[in-house]
Order: C-alpha cells, then sequence, then structure tokens
C-alpha cells in the first residue's frame, strides 16, 4: 500500500504543530521520518493514527483520500502503530494481549482461546517472529514484548506500519533482531515508517528519510549518501559537532569509592550484588547495562534515596554509607536524576524556584529561615542565561518547558554547585540533538575542572562518547570494565546482555 | 503499559499530568482562581431556583428567598457581623484542610480538631480564676492550639511511621473525639455543678473574646477571633511563600519524590503539616468556645471541620482564597437563617447550594464547557486519588 499525506496541517494554541507536511512511504519500503523533539513527529503520526483531525491537507492510500474521525478508522484502513511506550497488559499472556478488542468469541461471547492462539501462531510464523503465545508478557524481555506489539498491528490487518522510536529500549543485539524484522516486513510488502531521533539506525535501515524541524518537511535525504552530520545540520538547522571533543585529563585522587556494596528488597533479593569501584578527580566513569539491572539502585545508593545492606560508601575519604541525601548533597554531591519530571523538577514550580530545589535552605537563598526572593531570582536569571535555558523566563513553570531544557535547567542546578562529585542519570535521554550536545559539553568542561563524574546511560553511544572508563552492570553486578579505546560497542554490548568475562 | 522505563517521546502538546490534588492548589491563572469558582457559585443558585420552584413555589418566590438570602448576609450591620460570625471558625478551619492539601495530604480530621481545640481552651478558660484578660485570653488560645495540633499529630505520625493513609486515620478520629467530647462532658472536670447533661462550666470573663462591635451594640456577635483568624491566614500565606519550611510543603505536596531527591524529609513535612493544621482547627475550636458559645456542649464543632473541606476547595488553598470562600459560606450560612424566616425556604437549601459550588469547584471542566470557556490545558484529566 502507497501512503501519501498531501499539505497536513496542524495547529494548537500558539504552535503550529505541522506545516504543510507532504511525505510519500510506497509500499515494499522503510521511510524513517527524523526530528528534533517539539518538531511534530508524534502530532504527524497522531493524525494519521486517526488521534488528531489536520486543519488541512489529506491522508491518501493508494491514491484514495482517506478520512479518519478515530484510531479505529485509521486501524481498519490498515495502518497499524507500534508505540514506544508498549500497550500491553503484564499479567496476560502474550496470545491474550494480541487479540484484546478483537477477541475471537464462540457462542455466547466466550473468548475462543484455541483459535485466539491458532492465529497468533500463524502471524508469528508468518514473519518471523518467534514468541510463546503462552508466556506471560511481564516475563518477557523488552525485545520480545516489542514483537507481540508488532503481531498486535498485524493481526488487526495492518499493512502500514509505523514505529515511534523503537530500539530507545532494545540492546544493541536486540536491535540487529529488530532490523531483521524489519526487513522481513519489507520483503512481504509492508509499508514502514520508523521515527527515530537516532541518526545511525535511520541511515542503517531507511530507504529514504524525511527531516521534520519546526513542523516543516526541510528536505529528504538518501541514507545511501547520506551522514550523520548532514542529517543532523537538517534536523538542527545549523552545523552540530556529534563527536564530543575531550582531551586528557590528570587523574587525581579517588572521590568516590564502592567497596562490596550490596542492596536488596524488602525480601532481601539483591539489586546490587557487591559492588566495588572508584571514581577518579578528572575522570568520567560510565555505567553501561539494559534498565532494570540494577543503575537506578546504584545511583539512588550513592545519593542516599536507599540503604545499603553490606559494603562501603567513601566520599573524599570519608566513609557516607549511613549519611541523609542532605547531607551527602552538603558535602559535595551533585546530582542529576536519571527521570527529570519524575525526580528531577517539580512540574508545578517556577523555574527560579527549581533551580534552588536541593540549595533553597541555604545562603544566600535562605536567612533564617526566610526565602530571599531577590537573591533567588538574581541567581536563576544568571543560570538561565548561562545554561542556555529557553525560553529564559524564570516565573514559567517547570512543566511548561520542553524536554531538553528541562533538562538544562536541572543541569544548571547541579553543575552551578563547585563539588567534587557530579553523578549524572540518564543525562540526555530523550532530549534534542542540541540540547545533548550541549550537555555534554558540561560535562566534559566539569572533567576538564578536574571533578570526579559518574555517568549511567542506557545509551551506549553516549558511553562510548564522554567516558574514561567503562563499567557494566548487568544482574546488580559489575561484569566487566574496559576502557573506551580498548572495546568496541558490540563487546559492550553482550556484557550488557549477561556474557561474563 | 509495562513497567519498563522508557525515554520520553517528543510532545509538543501541552502537558496533561497534573495530579487532581496539583489541580487543587496551583490554579495560577486568574481564570481557575478567580473565574471557575465564581461561576461555580453563580450556576449552584440557578439550580437552587429550580430546586425551589420543583417544590412548587413560583419563581417569584425563589427570588424573595434570594432576597431574604442577600438581606440576611449583607443587608445590615447586624446582618454583615453575623456572616463574619459564622466565617470566623471557618477560616481557621479552612486554613487547616488548605496547608495539608498543599503538603499533599487530605486533612479530613479538621472537625476533631475543632473539637480537641475546643475542649482544651475551654478548660483553660473556666479552671484559671482571676487572670487578667491580656493573659487569660492568650493563654485560652494557646490552650486551643495546642488541642488541636495533638489530634493533627497523630494522623501525621501515623502517616510518616507506617504510611497510614491520613484520610483514614483523620476520619476515625473524628469520631473518637466527637464521642470522647460527650464523655468529657460527663466528667467532674468539666460538668457543670448542678447539671445532669453533658455541657460544660462557663468560660470565665477574663476568657471570653471581646467583641468588636459590642460598643456599637451589643447584639453584635463579631468577636477577636475574626482578627486572629486573618491573621493566621496572613501567616499561612507567608509560611507558604516567603520560608524555607512552606517551600518543602509546596515541594513535597506537588511532587514528593522530586523532594525527597533534593534532601527534603517528606516524614518530617507530613508530620509538621498536620500539627500546623491541627493547631488551626484547634484555634477554630477555641474561637467558637471562647467567642461565641462561652461553654462546650456535644457536637459543638456542627459540621464546621466538614464545611471547611469544601472551603478550602473553593478557595483553590490559597489563604486568602479561603478567606473570601469563608465569608461566602458564612454569609450562606447567616442569610439561610433569614431566607428561612422570611421566605419560608429551608435552610437545608444551603447545604444543598453549597454542596453544588463544590461539584462545580471540582470539575472544572463542566463550568468551562456550561460557559463555552477555552479549557484550561489539564481539566479533563481524570482524578485517580488523593495527591497522588
Amino acid at each position: 500500500m502507497e501512503l501519501e499525506l498531501r499539505g497536513i496541517t496542524k495547529r494548537f494554541p500558539g504552535v503550529l504543530a505541522n506545516d504543510n507536511v507532504n511525505l510519500t512511504a510506497r509500499s515494499g519500503m522503510v521511510l524513517a521520518l527524523i526530528g528534533e523533539n517539539g518538531a511534530g513527529k508524534s502530532t504527524l503520526m497522531n493524525v494519521l493514527s486517526g488521534l488528531y483531525q489536520p486543519d488541512e491537507g489529506e491522508i491518501l492510500i493508494d491514491g484514495v483520500v482517506q478520512k479518519f474521525p478515530g484510531p479505529g478508522a485509521a486501524i481498519a484502513a490498515g495502518i497499524g502503530m507500534v508505540h514506544q511506550h508498549f500497550m500491553l497488559i503484564p499479567v496476560f499472556s502474550v496470545f491474550e494481549n494480541v487479540v484484546l478488542g478483537v477477541e475471537p468469541t464462540k457462542t455466547g461471547g466466550l473468548l475462543d482461546r484455541k483459535k485466539a492462539r491458532v492465529e497468533v501462531k500463524e502471524i508469528s510464523e508468518k514473519y518471523g517472529l518467534a514468541v510463546d503465545p503462552d508466556a506471560l508478557v511481564e516475563s518477557l524481555p523488552v525485545g520480545i514484548q516489542q514483537r507481540v506489539e508488532i503481531i498486535k498491528v498485524l493481526l488487526r490487518g495492518a499493512r502500514i506500519l509505523v514505529f515511534d522510536e523503537p530500539t530507545a529500549v532494545l540492546t544493541p543485539q536486540e536491535v540487529e533482531e529488530f532490523f531483521g524484522i524489519v526487513a522481513e516486513l519489507k520483503a512481504r510488502g509492508a509499508t514502514i515508517i520508523f521515527i527515530t531521533h537516532k541518526l545511525k539506525e535511520a541511515l542503517a535501515i531507511a530507504d529514504d528519510i524525511t527531516v521534520l524541524r519546526d513542523g516543516k518537511v526541510v528536505g529528504n535525504a538518501d541514507p545511501k549518501t547520506a551522514t550523520p552530520e548532514v542529517l543532523a545540520e537538517m534536523m538542527v538547522g545549523r552545523p552540530i559537532d556529534l563527536v564530543v571533543d575531550k582531551t586528557e585529563s590528570v587523574l587525581g585522587a579517588p572521590v568516590l569509592e564502592l567497596k562490596g556494596v550490596t542492596v536488596t528488597d524488602d525480601f532481601g533479593r539483591p539489586y546490587l550484588n557487591e559492588v566495588s569501584f572508584q571514581v577518579l578527580a578528572g575522570e568520567i566513569v560510565g555505567i553501561a547495562g539494559i534498565q532494570g539491572n540494577g543503575q537506578t539502585e546504584l545511583v539512588e545508593v550513592i545519593t542516599g534515596m536507599m540503604s545499603l545492606a553490606e559494603g562501603t560508601i567513601s566520599f573524599e575519604g570519608a566513609d557516607i554509607s549511613h549519611l541523609s541525601p542532605r547531607k551527602r548533597h552538603a558535602a559535595g554531591m551533585a546530582h542529576v536524576p536519571e527521570d527529570r519530571n519524575e525526580s528531577g523538577m517539580v512540574g508545578s514550580f517556577t523555574v527560579a524556584e527549581n533551580l534552588i530545589l536541593d540549595s533553597y535552605y541555604t545562603e544566600p537563598f535562605s536567612k533564617g529561615g526566610r526565602l530571599q526572593r531577590a537573591d533567588i531570582a538574581t541567581s536563576a536569571i544568571g543560570l538561565v542565561e548561562a545554561y542556555d535555558v529557553r525560553p529564559p523566563h524564570i516565573e514559567n513553570t517547570g512543566s511548561a518547558l520542553s524536554g531538553g531544557n528541562a533538562q538544562k535547567m536541572i543541569v544548571a542546578r547541579e553543575f552551578s554547585r563547585d563539588v567534587p562529585l557530579l553523578v549524572c542519570s540518564q543525562p540526555t535521554r530523550g532530549i534534542d540533538v542540541g540540547s545533548i550536545e550541549y550537555i555534554h559539553e558540561q560535562i566534559i568542561r566539569k572533567r576538564q575542572e578536574g571533578k570526579a563524574i559518574l555517568i549511567v546511560s542506557t545509551e551506549l553511544d553516549e558511553i562510548f562518547a564522554l567516558s574514561d572508563r567503562i563499567l557494566v552492570l548487568f544482574d546488580g553486578k559489575v561484569v566487566a570494565e574496559r576502557k573506551p579505546a580498548e572495546t568496541t560497542p558490540a563487546e559492550i554490548g553482550l556484557f550488557m546482555a549477561g556474557k561474563t568475562t | 503499559m509495562t513497567t519498563t522505563q522508557m525515554p520520553s517521546t517528543d510532545n509538543p502538546e501541552p502537558k496533561n499530568s497534573r495530579s487532581f490534588m496539583q489541580q487543587l492548589t496551583t490554579g495560577t491563572d486568574w481564570k481557575s482562581a478567580a473565574l471557575i469558582p465564581a461561576l461555580a457559585v453563580l450556576t449552584a443558585l440557578i439550580i437552587g431556583v429550580v430546586i425551589i420552584m420543583l417544590t412548587g413555589s413560583s419563581f417569584g418566590d425563589a427570588m424573595s428567598a434570594y432576597w431574604a438570602l442577600l438581606q440576611g448576609s449583607v443587608g445590615s450591620l447586624k446582618a454583615i457581623s453575623e456572616t463574619l460570625t459564622a466565617a470566623t471558625p471557618l477560616i481557621l478551619a479552612g486554613l487547616s484542610v488548605a496547608i495539608a492539601f498543599r503538603a499533599g495530604l487530605f486533612n479530613i480530621g479538621t472537625e476533631g480538631q475543632l473539637l480537641m481545640g475546643g475542649m482544651f481552651a475551654v478548660w483553660a478558660g473556666f479552671t484559671f480564676i482571676g487572670l487578667p484578660f491580656y493573659v487569660h485570653i492568650p493563654l485560652a488560645l494557646v490552650a486551643g492550639v495546642v488541642g488541636g495540633a495533638i489530634w493533627g499529630f497523630i494522623p501525621g505520625f501515623l502517616k510518616a511511621k507506617t504510611g497510614a493513609h491520613e484520610v483514614i486515620t483523620t476520619i476515625m478520629l473524628n469520631y473518637i473525639a466527637l464521642r470522647l467530647v460527650d464523655f468529657l462532658l460527663k466528667t467532674e472536670i468539666f460538668q457543670r455543678e448542678g447539671r445532669n447533661d453533658p455541657v460544660s462550666k462557663t468560660v470565665e470573663a477574663s476568657a471570653q473574646l471581646p467583641l468588636l462591635l459590642g460598643w456599637i451594640n451589643p447584639g453584635l456577635r463579631v468577636h477577636l477571633g475574626l482578627i486572629v483568624a486573618l491573621a493566621a491566614a496572613a501567616f499561612i500565606h507567608w509560611l507558604l511563600f516567603r520560608t524555607t519550611t512552606g517551600f518543602e510543603f509546596r515541594a513535597v505536596g506537588a511532587n514528593p519524590k522530586a523532594a525527597k531527591y533534593a534532601g527534603m524529609s517528606i516524614t518530617k513535612t507530613y508530620v509538621l503539616v498536620m500539627v500546623i493544621g491541627g493547631a488551626l482547627a484547634g484555634l477554630a475550636g477555641a474561637g467558637q468556645v471562647l467567642g461565641v458559645l462561652d461553654r462546650a456542649t456535644p457536637g459543638f464543632s456542627s459540621g464546621i471541620g466538614f464545611d471547611a473541606i469544601a472551603v478550602a476547595l473553593l478557595g483553590r488553598s490559597n489563604p486568602w482564597g479561603v478567606v473570601a470562600a469563608a465569608v461566602l459560606f458564612g454569609g450562606l450560612s447567616a442569610g439561610g437563617q433569614q431566607m428561612q424566616v422570611s421566605a419560608n425556604v429551608g435552610i437545608d437549601l444551603i447545604s444543598v447550594i453549597q454542596a453544588l459550588i463544590i461539584i462545580f469547584v471540582a470539575a472544572p471542566a463542566l463550568i468551562s464547557a456550561i460557559y463555552r470557556l477555552k479549557a484550561p490545558a489539564a481539566s479533563t484529566q481524570i482524578s485517580k486519588g488523593w495527591g497522588s
């Protein structure tokens, strides 16, 4: 099926989310749609899936104009969305999830489990999507869960498949497998739209690339000839330096040291199992690993959010294993939390308030328990400017900022303190290329100043770009330690998947 | 959706993730702060007309009932005095609920805290004899503060230590307080000599709150408690928006996880805010027994603690909003008496109108739809629980 969007325009109050967007995707080809956050990719896909009605323009399938008053109409027309956040019920089995909403029934409205199983099996065999129909979804790795999502849309008769950031949650090996699935779907004549911000993946898998910026199509690129630099420049509108420049830095004394740190859940099962490592002054240590292998707990135990069962944590030679988060913060630890909306800021607070969220009680922001509003505002204006938070209005609420600017605000709060240790968890997750570049520069600058920096990231590219040393966390244990120059993403990927040294 | 954490998608649309509690406390634009409550009141009054007419009265009867309501609330100095007298405990109790809202807690226990505060105050009021008023009044008020604070501390402490939900514990403490008052009023300490029914000794004249307008007419009941209540509103406003403690309250209320990550102690905040909330409710109870009743009788709180929840909601948990809402409710209550007497429309209608106001305030989307207002960004989200 050939899909064509003609002159799609979608307005929101104060925002032109899509501005006369034209694009074409043909049967048996992969169209990559790339663009920064806020470029209008999601809006466009919501128009395509019937969630939004375009203000202008039309959608054509095989040359016939389509009207999608709701998602049901888009599905009926053969459009299937695979969302970044899976729409699965964890306690249901695979086949139950797949048939949910289109259940085959026996007389009396009873679920025909046998038929449902057969339907799921047929599709999974036809497209090479190996999955056990009776497995519980929650017991499956993320890569397999994604297959379940794909089977779901195929069962509903989708011939145009839209993948929204499909590789964000996959390991390098799972990404390879996913590319195999896409190739299979393509060979069977499906039309595939692949939304991503990972330029290398767009180049690797797409037959054509459409770049969106500020709601407009700024151009198409041929993956055979384009380079990541060219694409990044199209996306951002200015030349982007994708390679992080870093010179050798002078290593100093250990700032953070973990010895045999074990953290357990309420039932004594370990989140972290005898983790030991050091972070030296002037060094960036990167923690690689798939989400859920103890990274969150590692950061929480270092910053004092979680208590440890065994082992010690030392900061500049002093034992801080049992200090409160407040005392660790005051001792000289900065922390960029992994989820900016959930734990990094208070969405309903102003930018100025968010910028003092963890230092509001110190001078000059507070004197005798009273907030010093003039000093808070002066400091905020300086930080917003220095860290390029846009728009630079300190009375805006935090939730009004885009992801990248919210992250820059948090980085401003944490990096503006002159402290020896910075713990950055997912410092650039889900933000635009321009902000990533900026935050990476700030991290390198802190390294040059001789700070000790711990980076936790699920983005392997980021780990390789920044780290002086890479530790791989798997199942709560440090399973490998490598210098980036002496390893490859493929090798680290294997460790992330559980291979031991 | 699976539990796996994933990077956020790009999203140019307004975020739609405010919790119900946030919606109640952070209506910062003028529309949600003033326009919606005003329209909610208007709508409730219009529905009130319909209800009056359904009972067989004419439109003219309904209008004369509202005229009586207006007369009884602001039509004379006496009416204004009655309005402010009724508003006084509502301001304090409303602040009690509001400050808890701000910290993300639903304090249903204002009624019980008010009762305990009143009992402490009445005890201090009749026990100490021969004190000058400038010692006795502050002493009795402080006793009320202490009584309420103790009753607020209990649910705060239970929440902090065991995670017990404050809605459950405060409701239960209301029952305990209610029956404890009945019991205490029959004990030798409280019961008036020569009486068999549960009524306390009378508060000494030196502890009775002076009437503000007594020099014009001794029948004007508005008393010093009003000044105390307004001072409390100013103090709570200052506390919330000008101090580090208030910063902590608001941060914990708006995003407890971020507050924890910023090094704040959530448990300390919960205990402290419940103690302050209890103290305010206790002050409301003290004001009633020292300023209006001069004694304690069973159930002397007469539901003020529950009306206070409505006042805090209508006032959007802003201290000055609470004052305005309390005056409105005070006016409805004072005017309702007049309506009952001169227009023969039952005072129960006032409760109906108050309830309707709260429904419309809690469902701003409804008001926006009725009056074709451009819906606020987050108006159509579903409330999932109390603040979390």
